[in-house]
């Protein structure tokens, strides 16, 4: 399989990536020739095989449903671009 | 005085018992021969301030009698690792200013234990990379020179073809080659650890997955991220491993089960042990030297009293690409964050999704933009299956394979760790990535498996370069593989760098 420039301007909307016209098709070279480079997996026969989940066979931890943890706002937004009473800034979503 | 910097961290802990010198004077040889070596340019933060200060109080520690494991020792920490009020990028643009406020798991365990921090370790980009040439803050230069190589320090900088110290660990691997750290963290999702350490002479283990916590260690691909050491010797690593291993509750894939203390296993006998020889690591076109240091490895094993089986791990050929489906797919949900909302870089746009596309696009550099996209395209709909789904399946088989020779009676699995020695700057994949990727055909398999590896230097190439083997373990068998890597170590010398060029002295 291949991908063509419209895939390509479609996938980098998807990774919210801006890709100037420029750019496709030497991504698009670049992408093609990963995706001939795993085309070899085909060739493995995987009927009724699971597929891996979980690498060291473990069961789920669980921890007790309580706080542990909280009252450092001004830590969390300490990194942020654009933050205001301790609320993170970002441009107008709803008209 | 012996310069301090080239002790080996064991020596160190030793001296510093003994109190042959101080935690201060070790940190300040440490810190000075940094400076001179900047040219490598293996830290991307120095940090003398915090350093001399942790080594005073180490000092008070020492002249009680008390301290940890590792009290004294400074260490080189890669960047990928967050450490409180001290920034950390991951060497990317989008974390350029970074400064974390809390502590991975890792490094709050080794001050834990009484280490000292020299600064932050150069990396690939987000780790993604084989020759740390990916690195928003520039390549990394290797410490070793070809024989007759042109390489000098001219007026600013570094003149003639220098080479690569591996990736994506290759701040780690070129500071402990050059002596400029004792022992060095690093991270290891295909091969990050054990191919920096094979291209520099020294020696490093990706424990098995689960060992060490990843909670504030950056992440790329979760299923496959481990934290593991490089170090001047197999002792050292054993030293370093025991003190970043252990159970994390902030980490659910963490394992709750008991640290040995790894350097008792180091002298221990491997008589006896059946050490497999996968046939399908024998490549076409192989270099000769790779097949001489193999054939070396088995001699030596066999002559401290192991059995030497032929086995096969049929799918060893599929690991690297079922390797890159699985990796970016998991590195493109893991890189969502990044968004300019939260933390690291912002660049403005008219709406949010303006934002969101203008900020990913000035803060990730070519080859991580390249992963997410990949990552993106085989998670999307109508191509899961085809691609995700089927490289998982790919992985449940290449693990089956080791189960099966380990239930077989084998011990633990010989191989080379690189199929060259360092190669120059500038050389490999700027046409086509994968041919950058087969470099870590040999590694990359047991991070799909999850199981520990550690690669430990063997011998030169014709050029004079250093060459590793890899031992592959059972799962949470790291005990064996220090035995085992103790005794090539013991049969073919170190290697260490003979000339500081680099000084320009």
């Amino acid at each position: 399989m291949s991908v063509d420039a419209k895939t390509v301007s479609r996938v980098a909307h998807l990774a919210r990536i801006a890709l100037p016209e420029g750019e496709v098709a030497r991504m698009q070279g670049e992408i093609n020739a990963m995706l001939g480079f795993v085309e070899q997996l085909n060739e493995v026969d995987v009927d009724g095989v699971e597929p891996m989940t979980s690498v060291m066979p473990m069961v789920m931890k669980k921890r007790a449903d309580l706080v542990t943890d909280g009252g450092i706002a001004a830590q969390i937004v300490q990194n942020a671009p654009q933050s205001e009473d301790d609320y993170f800034m970002v441009p107008k979503v709803v008209e | 005085m012996t310069d301090l910097t080239t002790l080996t961290l064991t020596e160190a802990r030793d001296g510093l018992k003994a109190k042959a010198f101080s935690a201060t004077e070790l940190a300040q040889a440490h810190v000075a021969a940094i400076e001179a070596a900047r040219v490598l340019n293996a830290y991307v933060l120095e940090t003398p301030e915090i350093a001399l200060k942790q080594a005073e109080v180490s000092d008070a520690r020492l002249a009680k009698g008390e301290g940890g494991w590792l009290e004294g020792l400074p260490l080189g920490i890669k960047d990928l690792y967050c450490t409180a009020g001290t920034r950390t990028t991951a060497c990317s643009n989008i974390l350029r200013n970074f400064v974390p406020t809390y502590e991975s798991t890792v490094t709050s365990q080794l001050w834990r234990d009484g280490a000292v921090m020299l600064g932050k370790l150069n990396n690939d980009e987000f780790a993604m990379g084989s020759s740390n040439e990916t690195s928003a803050f520039g390549p990394v230069i290797n410490p070793w020179r070809r024989a007759g190589s042109n390489v000098s320090v001219g007026a600013a900088d570094v003149e003639g073809t220098h080479l690569v110290p591996g990736g994506s660990s290759g701040g780690s691997s070129s500071a402990v080659a050059a002596h400029l750290c004792l022992a060095a963290t690093a991270t290891d999702t295909g091969g990050s650890i054990r191919q920096p350490a094979a291209f520099t002479g020294t020696v490093g283990i990706k424990p098995t997955y689960g060992r060490c916590s990843r909670w504030g260690i950056v992440a790329f691909a979760s299923s496959l991220d481990q934290a593991g050491p490089i170090g001047k010797t197999v002792r050292d690593c054993a030293v370093m491993l025991r003190s970043m291993s252990g159970h994390d509750p902030k980490d659910t894939t963490s394992v709750d089960i008991a640290v040995p203390d790894y350097e008792k296993a180091i002298g221990r006998s491997v008589k006896g042990m059946k050490i497999g020889i996968p046939k399908e690591y024998r490549l076409d076109g192989m270099p000769a030297e790779i097949e001489k240091l193999w054939a070396a490895g088995i001699a030596w094993l066999r002559a401290a009293g192991a059995e030497i089986v032929d086995i096969s791990l049929p799918h060893t050929r599929y690991a690297l690409p079922a390797y890159y489906i699985v990796a970016p797919a998991e590195a493109s949900s893991n890189l969502a964050r990044y968004d300019g909302v939260r933390y690291g870089l912002r660049e403005q746009g008219r709406d949010i999704a303006e934002m969101y596309e203008k900020t990913r696009a000035a803060g990730f550099g070519r080859e991580v933009q390249r992963r997410i996209m990949i990552g993106t395209y085989v998670l999307s709909a109508g191509y899961y299956d085809a691609y995700y789904l089927r490289a998982q399946k790919v992985r449940t088989l290449i693990k089956k394979d080791f189960e099966d020779v380990f239930a077989a009676g084998i011990h633990a699995i010989l191989t080379p760790a690189t199929p060259s020695a360092a190669f120059g700057i500038g050389e490999k994949g700027s046409a086509d990535p994968v041919e950058m990727y087969l470099n870590d055909i040999f590694t990359v398999t047991v991070n799909m498996a999850g199981l520990p590896g550690i690669a430990v230097p063997a011998g030169l190439d014709a050029e004079g370069l250093p060459l590793g083997l890899q031992l592959i373990g059972r799962p949470f068998d790291e005990e064996t593989l220090f035995s085992l890597s103790e005794v090539i170590e013991q049969a073919a010398g170190r290697f260490s760098v003979q000339q500081r060029w680099w000084t320009g002295a």
